[in-house]
């Protein structure tokens, strides 16, 4: 994208006035999206966005400055605003010499977004759109989204990093609205993973609308949620979100430092039951948290954090873990070229079990069985967190029985950890997903094997 | 800059063909974050971003393209690829960039010039105050663990082929933190935050009693007992909800028989206390503007009057479907096509103060804050369940604090629910403002 040379000189202008540690991110992302709505192609949209952040670390301040201006006056005045903040402190730095490090990809893209002529993409969306509405008249509503996105970056810093990541990832999702006699209901499901139009060579869009009417069908004939603390039974792929909430947040350095994390200094500690082994996997072929780099230049890696229920280690990013010494785990993301990286997750998931999930069904008297979770929330310093549950059925005498409407679920992530009972055998990654976190959103993805908490607090409206 | 970007807008406009409508959406913003934490720098950034959005019609089909540039050469290879992308959409009579409609934008005067003459010193100074501020302010206090300085200026051009021609100018700032309080046991968190057009106007004692109030009086809450409770929203939560409830007054939902609230033009769906308008046209509101995102003036318009319907948000689209004219209520970034929404919403301030609504509600809850409001509301059926924080009140007066508790009703049922409307009406860094709200017969869920 940019030569090694002016790399280095803008490096090296990042450090005239001193600092510890400099790094220059370029990004060159082009997207394109396209939406069906009420059986029209509203429109479809690209995007292009380029441009470089370029940041100065002294000792614990960072200065930070971005360019969409990419010539060497651009570069060169934005590293000169990054080092304002350094100004005269900290030891006198060298640029060392960039090397390329070779990064093997998570996984092969076959066919590129830009190579696909447009009307294919359209054409999937009104397969979807007429598949969902084929499940019953009782679809009212369809509405379906494809996004595609290209996104080259190089990472290079004073430590003579030099590395660059192409990556792609499409997107497909379907919600419909289903109308009965007691109102509208809403259901929703989608896929999404880093490679390109080969996705639907792999993925059949048919099943994934006939999945998001069903879901909204199912509701319609839903009672209320109830309320009330009860064993919660998560079916597997549904749930990951609860431990990327629960416990992964909490696990990310930035927070654990200032204290902000219920699980800070307690490495080493018994944290969760010894079913629980909770690992974060930027490795993953194919699955949608996945890269060759991060947004600092480092490799992704496979980072086992709990490990039979004791905490092994939290995730770092650069900044992070230069203070303590030791080395990144792959863990340093940013949204784009315009904001600082922070520690965030990969691919979070639990580890399978050995359960029979039907026997885990079967041995819950009453409870209420979550087959897909939607967003959800923490906060971090208490461990309380919150999300809501779009596809949920009460279980009575061990056997799931009718479908419920719209609720939370609430609880305590360490509490959870330690409630967890019984691990199914059935492990599958879930949904593609979105974390944000300050304000900045990067995908994710998250898996789970079919499990039980004894105790969690549903949030329904019936009495 | 308003004139570089109506430049950059209508040179591309004079690119467009005969057959096609062209908008173009041209923005910059300059914006500074400082951060600090333990009394140094954590982070300073200073950031420059600009972008352009372009819309083509043509045939009734319309295309988007944007790039974050202001670079003619890229931008005439993005025009290309909206007409390029109009040719894939779907035909619809109704689709069509707005036309001048003769109401002139209340002029506001959003930028005030002591914002950019502020110093940079001066900002880390009121960042660093604030974090002291609150570090001294009480000895449970055990953290900050994050104070921020955050001021930006923004200037945006729109300009169509059918003759729109406007742009603006905007900056404000804020102040915010969050707080860690611990009392040996127990740990909570508490935010607080100030908003103003210039630094001077931030209000550091507020903020930081604020986010060091909300965290030490939640020490050592529990869960509460289940059942049907009266609860009273602090501000914040109010402005959360009033966010969701505007989304349903959106012409887009009518229109796609999405509202809770189709068909009841001029019925009663609230409480008689309740008047909630969305105005933008307000200089004190955070998101006050003088356009909205397809560039007609925006203007003050009042979704419930004392408790009656009295009318639904529109772009030019949903107006022309609908057969009504616009209510300015355009939402929209550069790389997206425009939606409807509110833009400034607020509900009438009442009388009371929140003290005097708590010794009348007597035995419940305030609410001081809620956790997954989105992921739990169904802005179609109107079900809604939240996590919950806050204070008991017993006897007319604040009580234990409790947890993890959730609240649950639905959207219709708590606006007929109101039982009071506060009078201390807080600004906030969000399209809604808050005041106090009493609401009824609201599940609680705890132990």
């Amino acid at each position: 994208m940019i030569d090694k040379e002016l790399i280095e000189q803008t490096l090296a202008e990042a450090v005239k006035n001193g600092g510890d540690f400099a790094e220059v991110f370029v990004e060159d992302k082009q997207s394109s999206s396209a939406y069906f709505d009420d059986g029209k192609v509203e429109e479809l949209t690209s995007g292009r966005d380029r441009g470089a952040g370029i940041r100065v670390v002294v000792g614990e301040t960072t200065g930070f400055a971005h360019t969409a201006d990419l010539t060497q006056q651009g570069l060169l005045a934005a590293a000169r605003s990054a080092s304002v903040a350094a100004q005269s402190k900290g030891k006198q730095t060298k640029v060392k010499k960039l090397t390329n490090a070779p990064t093997p990809s998570p996984n092969p893209v076959l066919m590129l977004p830009e190579n696909v002529e447009k009307i294919k993409k359209v054409e999937l969306l009104k397969r979807a759109d007429e598949m969902a509405r084929n499940q019953s008249n009782a679809i009212t509503q369809v509405s379906v989204r494809y996004g595609d996105s290209r996104r080259h970056i190089l990472v290079a810093n004073t430590d003579g990093v030099f590395a660059s990541d192409d990556q792609v990832r499409t997107l497909f999702s379907v919600a419909c609205v289903a109308t009965g006699d007691a109102g509208m209901q809403t259901g929703r499901e989608s896929t999404g993973r880093p490679i390109g139009f080969e996705l639907f060579n792999e993925y059949d869009v048919d099943e994934l609308a006939e999945r998001a009417a069903r879901r909204a069908l199912t509701k319609l004939n839903a009672r209320p949620a109830p309320s009330g603390t009860m064993p919660v039974v998560i079916g597997s792929g549904g749930g990951g979100v609860l431990f990327h909430e629960a416990c992964g947040h909490g696990l990310e350095a930035d927070l654990v430092k200032k204290q902000a994390s219920v699980f800070a200094g307690r490495v080493g500690e018994t944290v969760a039951n010894e079913l629980v082994t909770l690992i974060d996997d930027g490795t993953m072929s194919k699955e949608w948290g996945a890269f060759a780099i991060d947004d600092e230049g480092r490799p992704a890696q496979k980072n086992t954090l709990i490990e039979e229920g004791r905490l092994v280690d939290y995730m770092w990013d650069g900044l992070r873990s230069r203070s303590q010494g030791r080395s990144s785990t792959g863990n340093g993301r940013r949204q784009s070229y315009h904001v600082l990286p922070m520690v965030r997750m990969t691919n979070t998931y639990i580890a399978n079990g050995e359960t029979d999930p039907e026997d885990i069904i079967a041995d819950t008297s009453k409870g209420v069985y979550v087959a897909h979770l939607g967003g959800g929330q923490v906060n971090t310093a208490t461990g309380d967190f919150v999300f809501g549950m779009t596809e949920a059925y009460l279980i009575e005498n061990g056997e799931i029985t009718s479908p419920i409407r719209e609720g939370n679920l609430i609880g305590n992530g360490p509490e959870v950890l330690k409630q967890i009972d019984a691990l199914g055998n059935d492990f599958k990654m879930g949904s593609p997903g979105t974390c944000g976190k300050d304000g900045q959103g990067v995908p994710v993805g998250d898996g789970t094997p079919t499990l039980r908490v004894k105790s969690m607090t549903v949030g329904g409206t019936a009495a | 800059m308003e004139e570089k970007l109506l430049t950059t807008a209508d040179k591309i406009i004079a690119l467009g063909r005969e057959d096609e409508q062209i908008e173009i959406v041209a923005v910059h913003e300059q914006e500074t974050e400082i951060r600090v934490y333990e009394g140094e720098i954590e982070s300073f950034t200073a950031s420059e971003s600009q972008g352009v959005g372009i819309r083509v019609i043509q045939d009734g089909r319309q295309g988007m393209a944007y790039a974050g540039t202001l670079d003619d050469q890229i931008l005439k290879e993005t025009l290309i690829e909206a007409r390029d992308n109009s040719t894939f959409g779907t035909y619809d009579e109704f689709v069509a960039i707005a036309e001048p409609d003769g109401v002139q934008p209340v002029p506001l005067n959003l930028y005030n010039p002591k914002l950019s003459q502020f110093s940079t010193e001066d900002k880390i100074a009121l960042a660093k105050e604030l974090e002291k501020y609150i570090r001294s302010s009480d000895e449970r206090i055990v953290g900050v663990e994050s104070t921020e300085y955050v001021d930006s200026v923004s200037a945006s051009a729109i300009v169509t082929s059918s003759g729109i021609r406007r742009s603006s100018y905007e900056g404000g700032c804020y102040v915010a933190a969050s707080s860690l309080a611990s009392d040996g046991k127990d740990m909570q968190t508490g935010f607080g935050f100030s908003v103003g057009r210039n630094p001077e106007l931030l209000d550091i004692e507020k903020a930081g009693s604020q986010a060091s109030e909300r965290a030490t009086r939640l020490l050592g809450a529990k869960k509460a007992q289940s059942g049907r409770q009266t609860v009273i929203l602090d501000p914040y939560v109010t402005a959360q909800f009033l966010g969701i409830i505007g989304s349903t007054f959106s012409g887009e939902s009518l229109l796609k028989g999405r509202s809770l609230f189709a068909d009841r033009e001029g019925e009663q769906i609230a409480s008689k206390m309740l008047t909630l308008v969305d105005d933008p046209t307000d200089p004190e509101a955070f998101t006050a503007t003088e356009v909205d995102g397809e560039g007609l003036a925006s203007r003050k318009n009042i979704l419930i009057n004392k408790g009656f319907l009295e009318g639904f948000l529109h772009n030019s689209y949903t107006a022309r479907a609908l057969k009504t004219i616009s209510t300015g209520s355009a939402v929209r970034s550069y790389n997206s096509s425009p939606g409807v929404g509110a833009l400034a919403l607020s509900l009438v301030p009442g009388s009371e103060t929140q003290e005097q609504l708590i010794e009348g509600v007597g035995n419940g809850i305030l609410i001081q804050g809620v956790a997954g409001l989105h992921s739990g509301v169904n802005p179609i059926s109107g079900d809604f369940s939240a996590g919950a924080e806050g204070l008991q009140i017993r006897n007319g007066k604040l009580a234990e604090p409790v947890r993890e508790i959730t609240i649950a009703s639905t959207l219709q049922r708590m606006l007929l629910e109101v039982q009071g409307v506060g009078n201390d009406l807080e600004r906030l860094p969000m399209r809604s403002s808050g005041v106090s709200l009493v609401v009824g017969d609201v599940t609680v869920s705890g132990v």
